[in-house]
């Protein structure tokens, strides 16, 4: 049994219900994100964990011990909130020292885990200052600080680097990932921002209406997206409906709009057992765009597409182009080598068949 | 008018109405009353005009004037106290709660929509001789003669709180109301059970509030008059009574002008004392 554990957890708001029969099991010292869009259910089911919502129904346990019953306080967690939550007329070293008081820490030891901690966050010299005097970030430190200085058994965020801006958050997000894995601390992270959940996970829970659309590690879930949800929600991807025409030990034989007829290897269509619709799901950076004269050299297997580029986003690094194939818009994301493709250019359009993922056609 | 000439002159355009206001309904009548209070009434009833220290002499200086100037204080402080302790609950109510917020403050609103007075005579239809109280104990059969339960100190508390409640819970409403509800989650899952971290986190933060709104009670309740002529005996006269007394029964508006600017000397000392101890800037922050 992991560190913290759901069973058939079930969470009801008067006839809403929020999460839906949800089962997890995190490992010690994992780094777990609940990724969904709002409204999913991850922050309610994080809210259970943490005790500030009772489960309609299922099992609950962390550290082997089951919580339904246990009062917030009695649960030895850290819990970190969006906006910070410190304590505005506490001193910093208040903060810190705050989840000490109740267990019992003499003054000293008291005072040198709150100074290690502030170590641990790289903000040694504020002990003496009030909330208000720090930076978002630097607040946000604290707040982790405060939170693992208690050495909790689990390590709850709540969406903790969303009230910081772009460039803040990416150093928080490295500052955070480097923390964790020196306490070595199970954590559950709660978040909407795929970056943020493929950059520091260990495991992705994907979460969508209240149910668990797909468990795995960041790169499984990534490229092989089990559902047309997750496909969506991760990156950016082409979704075309395509029916599937032969399964076997070869391959999985598709045909679908503007891609024609292709066979992909079997591991790309776990979800897929016999002919019938499918979903053809291809990630937008999988699409490679070519000038159409320096095409010929294709390399075997490799799927050459005709399109024409009718919208170009451009993002510095890379662009997004909106192209037409056939009868079909797609979204391609490519880096930029020198320039970027003009509107209305045509381009080839490569595709190696092994970079698309096959979804079962009854998911939405 | 360069742009920062016009600028500056803003915040006086803007205040003009309010200095004008002030300065002629509070600091010029003021003024006269300051005046009045060194003026003598003479024998006949006519108004001697000059400087005159018998007045403030006789206000100052006899025990009746002190002893119900302390007796005011008394009644005051013991009417904050008891509005802080009922009112700080049902704030703290409002503001937790979901939703119906408006629906409460509206509540909390309406006894104003009835006149002070009759609110306060109201309570003579309660606890009055055949009063609802004593006609309901008599009707039940446990007491044969109605029980005086009117005209006496605890009455105009009784009153006075009656008064002055929602104007302590609206100021300890707010400072609660503009507390982040997830500072008590998070010294919950500190391991503090809801009771400490509403000590710990919650009370110190609302203080504000309920400074202001005691300041406010306060200063309501040891300037009232009508609510010891309403429902206190004779013992039980504040300090606004005899000022009362003094210009409206015996028409000596030198010595109610006097009592008045001692009480008013009062009360602004103690409004200073506050200040000085829990800072303007902190009730400021509490109503804002």
């Amino acid at each position: 049994m992991g560190a913290v554990s759901l069973t058939n957890i079930v969470k009801n708001f008067g006839s809403f219900t929020a999460v839906q029969r949800m089962s997890l099991d995190i490992p010690e010292g994992a780094f777990v994100s609940l990724l969904g869009p709002s409204g999913c259910g991850k922050t309610t089911t994080l809210r259970m964990i943490a005790g500030l919502l009772d489960p309609s129904e299922g099992d609950i346990t962390i550290a082997g011990r089951r919580v339904n019953d246990v009062p917030i306080h009695k649960r030895n967690l850290g819990l970190v909130f969006q906006n910070y939550a410190l304590f505005p007329h506490k001193t910093i070293a208040e903060n810190v020292a705050f989840g000490l008081k109740f267990r019992g820490v003499s003054r000293d030891d008291r005072e040198r885990r709150v100074r290690e901690a502030l170590e641990l966050v790289q903000l040694p010299d504020v002990g003496s200052r009030y909330p208000g005097q720090l930076s978002g970030g630097q607040q946000q430190r604290i707040a982790l600080a405060r939170a693992i200085v208690i050495e909790p058994d689990v390590l709850l965020l709540d969406e903790p680097l969303s009230a910081l801006d772009a460039n803040l958050r990416e150093d928080m997000r490295v500052e955070l990932k480097r923390i964790q894995q020196r306490v070595g601390i199970t954590t559950v992270f709660v978040t909407h921002d795929q970056s943020e959940a493929l950059a520091l996970s260990d495991h992705i829970v994907v979460m969508s209406k209240g149910r668990v659309e797909q468990t795995g590690a960041p790169e499984d879930v990534y490229t092989t997206p089990a559902t047309e949800f997750v496909a969506r929600f991760l990156g950016a991807s082409n979704i075309l409906e395509a029916t599937c025409l032969t399964v076997d030990g070869d391959g999985v034989t598709v045909e679908g709009p503007a891609v024609g007829r292709l066979t992909l290897p079997r591991e790309r269509a776990p979800h897929v057992s016999g002919p019938g619709p499918v979903k053809l799901a291809v990630r937008a950076e999988k699409l490679k765009l070519e000038r159409p004269d320096a095409a010929d050299t294709s390399a075997a297997g490799d799927l050459v597409l005709d399109g024409l580029v009718e919208t170009v986003d451009y993002q510095g690094l890379a662009a997004r182009y909106f192209l037409r194939v056939g009868d079909v818009q797609l979204q391609a994301i490519n880096m930029i080598d020198s320039h970027p493709f003009a509107e209305g250019e045509r381009v080839s359009l490569r595709l190696r068949p092994r970079d698309c993922t096959l979804l079962a056609g009854s998911t939405q | 008018m360069s742009l920062e000439e016009r600028e500056a002159r803003q915040p006086v355009l803007l205040l003009t109405p309010a200095i004008t206001a002030v300065g002629l309904l509070l600091v010029v009548p003021l003024g006269f009353i300051l005046v009045y209070s060194f003026w003598l009434r003479t024998a006949t009833g006519a108004d001697q005009a000059g400087f005159f220290l018998d007045n403030w002499r006789e206000a100052l200086s006899d025990p009746f004037y002190r002893d119900i100037l302390l007796n005011t204080l008394k009644i005051a402080a013991v009417t904050t106290i008891v509005c802080a302790l009922t009112g700080y609950p049902a704030a703290y109510f409002i503001a937790r709660s979901r939703g119906n917020k408006a629906l409460l403050l509206l509540l909390l609103m309406l006894p104003f929509w009835i006149s002070y007075i009759i609110r306060t005579m109201s309570w003579i239809n309660i606890l009055g001789a055949s009063g609802a109280v004593n006609s309901g104990l008599m009707a039940l059969g446990l007491i044969s003669e109605p029980l005086p339960m009117l005209y006496n100190e605890a009455t105009v508390v009784l009153g006075l709180v009656h008064f002055l409640l929602p104007f302590m819970v609206l100021n300890v409403f707010v400072s609660l109301d503009g507390i982040d509800a997830t500072l008590e989650d998070a010294a919950c899952s500190l391991g503090a059970t809801r009771w400490r971290s509403f000590l710990e986190v919650t009370l110190p933060l609302s203080l504000p509030g309920l400074a202001a709104g005691g300041l406010l009670c306060f200063v309501l309740a040891a300037g009232t008059y009508i609510t010891p002529i309403v429902l206190g005996g004779p013992s039980d006269a504040m300090f606004a009574n005899l000022v009362f007394e003094a210009i409206i029964t015996q028409l000596d508006w030198p010595m109610g002008s006097a009592l008045s600017l001692m009480l008013l000397a009062v009360l602004g000392a103690l409004v200073l004392l506050y200040n000085h101890f829990l800072g303007m800037a902190q009730l400021m922050k509490g109503l804002s």
